[in-house]
């Protein structure tokens, strides 16, 4: 199967960099650019290049006063004082010249890539610079200035009026996002991610309903740290299928964090790179099912930028794409490139080695949580009516 | 913390000659769980929760029950041995009041007059705010011997590295006296490199993160 994606990309996306220590590297989009160039998968005529947002459209979610704050900061002008209470200038998000336009672009690109799909240029389209989830209204913070899913989100209802399943599979909780549309029926959220007691943010608690209107559209999955791949996937899979079921919307976003990878420093879940090839089918299966194909898919967290962040993203591509994930090796040219550049040893081929699979003591009890966190869950999937 | 800071001062009250119809109405509407019965000056003369109202109350699956029970005034089923709190006792306090007599409400007193109510919900939802889980952060426990200084030790690598404590509690290490476990929550996504520098340091974490395998 061939379907008519886009891929949102542009060298700008780059400029979103808060230091050279800093965790979040956005150097990860080009390498899955390339990884992508390199096998084929990818040309041309599938990109699209990213606008800027509006502030009007920031403003869509966020608060005037940040925007200003943001803006300020972006030029030099914020004093250190008047950045903490909007989160800016703290170790997770720091200060960087240009860092509202920066911002603004990853904005504008998760926008373009609304646009393409709801123009019907494309049926799928990913924008692995978005996926910011933990921007709040008025706050940054977790290495997120601006919420590109929560604009995009109150873009969509604002301008087509569709039904939003929002997905994110990013190893931390998509809080931003979830608190953004807690009350509000119309746009469902489901965040599979490690447990909050000990990573941040520390909330997604298999209670968050959601408030008001809204309550009972917003579900959270927090999975035990070192839970491994088949325990990942079966709570997710059948989650994310009763969810979908339950709530029909007409349009998916998935935001897809790379951190849930033994490999990631971040995180402590230890799984491969199996999820990254199921995640992205199970979301095109169910956008063809009950969305007409209506499928956009956003980048997100992911600290391993050589060994898991490029395979894992280049698989939701090729799954837009084809329908499948790739196998076999990885394209030589893309290797023999970057390896020098990289700090560790990278991949050979798509999938991983058995031999990556750490002995995990309480594996049978981290299954078991799993699956009581599932029925958990599941007990607001059911049309009662 | 005081009880002043958490108390709700705005209380549902009646005076003892009124009917337990009204108490139940106004249990229902205000979906509370206990009224203070207040005389003429204000004073704390009896206490209600909504198991005295339901136990005086006819049964639902009784159809021909005689509902005039419910006319009788509430000073009929009131508790009349209250105990009170002033706005200026601890909270901690508080808390071991409900544990030891297993109810979930305290009027609050001050020169005998009623100033305020304070619930067991009250009570979990300042836990809440002590132990930060509201707020984004990380969290990290470190076991350290039971002496004087250890937390500004401990602290001062968070201080350096501009991070932001949420948090701290101290918790017993089990039933072992000789060691604390101190919990921090901190303002961060990345506690990696503070986490590396307090073994580098040789505290000892507790898990996830007294483990450096299996995560490679």
């Amino acid at each position: 199967m061939t379907c008519k994606s886009s891929f949102i990309y542009s060298d700008d996306l780059l400029q979103y960099h808060f230091h050279s220590d800093h965790p979040f590297n956005q150097k990860r989009v080009l390498l899955t650019k390339e990884l992508l160039e390199s096998s084929k998968q990818i040309n041309g005529q599938d990109m699209i290049t990213p606008r800027m947002a509006t502030e009007e459209e920031l403003l869509l979610f966020h608060d005037l006063d940040y925007v200003e704050a943001v803006k300020k900061a972006s030029e030099g002008q914020l004093n250190t004082g008047s950045g903490l209470e909007f989160g800016l200038g703290t170790e997770d998000t720091p200060i960087f010249p240009g860092m509202h336009e920066a911002a603004s672009l990853l904005v504008g690109g998760t926008l373009t890539a609304v646009e393409a799909v709801m123009s019907g240029k494309s049926l799928h389209s990913l924008h692995l610079g978005g996926g910011l989830h933990h921007g709040f209204r008025r706050k940054a913070s977790g290495f997120c200035i601006y919420n590109d899913g929560a604009v995009a989100i109150k873009y969509i209802r604002e301008n087509y009026n569709l039904r939003v399943l929002y997905v994110d599979t990013d190893a931390h909780h998509g809080d931003g996002v979830q608190w953004a549309f807690y009350d509000d029926p119309n746009v469902c959220t489901f965040s599979v991610h490690e447990t909050g007691r000990y990573l941040f943010p520390g909330t997604g608690n298999v209670n968050e309903r959601g408030i008001k209107e809204g309550h009972g559209y917003s579900f959270n999955l927090p999975i035990d740290a070192f839970t491994q791949d088949e325990s990942f996937l079966h709570v997710f899979e059948i989650a994310f299928k009763e969810v979908v079921d339950y709530f029909k919307p007409d349009i998916i976003i998935t935001q897809n964090g790379a951190d849930a990878h033994v490999f990631d420093p971040l995180t402590h879940l230890c799984t491969t790179m199996k999820i990254y090839d199921q995640i992205p089918k199970l979301a095109h299966d169910l956008a063809h099912e009950y969305c007409d194909g209506k499928w956009i898919g956003l980048g997100g967290g992911g600290y391993d930028i050589w060994r898991v962040v490029p395979r894992a993203w280049a698989q939701i591509w090729n799954v837009m794409k084809t329908g499948l994930p790739a196998s076999g090796d990885l394209p030589s040219e893309w290797v023999n490139k970057w390896q020098n550049k990289a700090t560790v040893p990278l991949p050979k081929y798509w999938h991983d080695t058995d031999d990556i699979n750490p002995h995990i003591p309480r594996k049978a009890e981290i299954t078991d949580k799993n699956e009581k966190l599932l029925l958990n869950l599941l007990k607001y999937t059911k049309n009662t009516i | 913390m005081l009880v002043e800071e958490i108390m709700n001062t705005n209380v549902i009250t009646l005076s003892p000659r009124a009917s337990i119809a009204e108490a139940l109405h106004l249990l229902q509407k205000h979906r509370i769980r206990h009224i203070p019965i207040i005389n003429d000056q204000n004073h704390v003369v009896g206490i209600v929760s909504d198991r005295d109202v339901r136990d005086a109350s006819p049964s639902i699956l009784d159809r021909d029950a005689d509902q005039l029970v419910l006319q009788n005034e509430i000073q009929t089923i009131m508790t009349r041995q209250v105990v009170t709190v002033h706005p200026l006792d601890f909270v901690e306090e508080i808390a071991r009041i409900f544990y030891d007599e297993e109810f979930a409400s305290v009027p609050v007193v001050q020169n005998n007059q009623l100033v305020g109510i304070v619930t067991e919900k009250d009570m979990l939802y300042t836990l809440i705010q002590l132990t930060g889980t509201h707020v984004q952060g990380s969290q990290i426990e470190v076991k350290v011997p039971h002496i004087p200084g250890m937390i500004p030790k401990v602290t001062s690598l968070f201080g350096k590295r501009n991070m932001n404590i949420i948090s701290v509690l101290v918790y017993p290490f089990y039933d072992d006296p000789n060691y604390k476990i101190l919990v921090f929550r901190v303002q961060t996504m990345n506690p990696n490199p503070v986490i590396q520098e307090l073994r580098e340091a040789g505290y000892e974490l507790m898990w996830p993160n007294n483990i450096p395998e299996p995560k490679v």
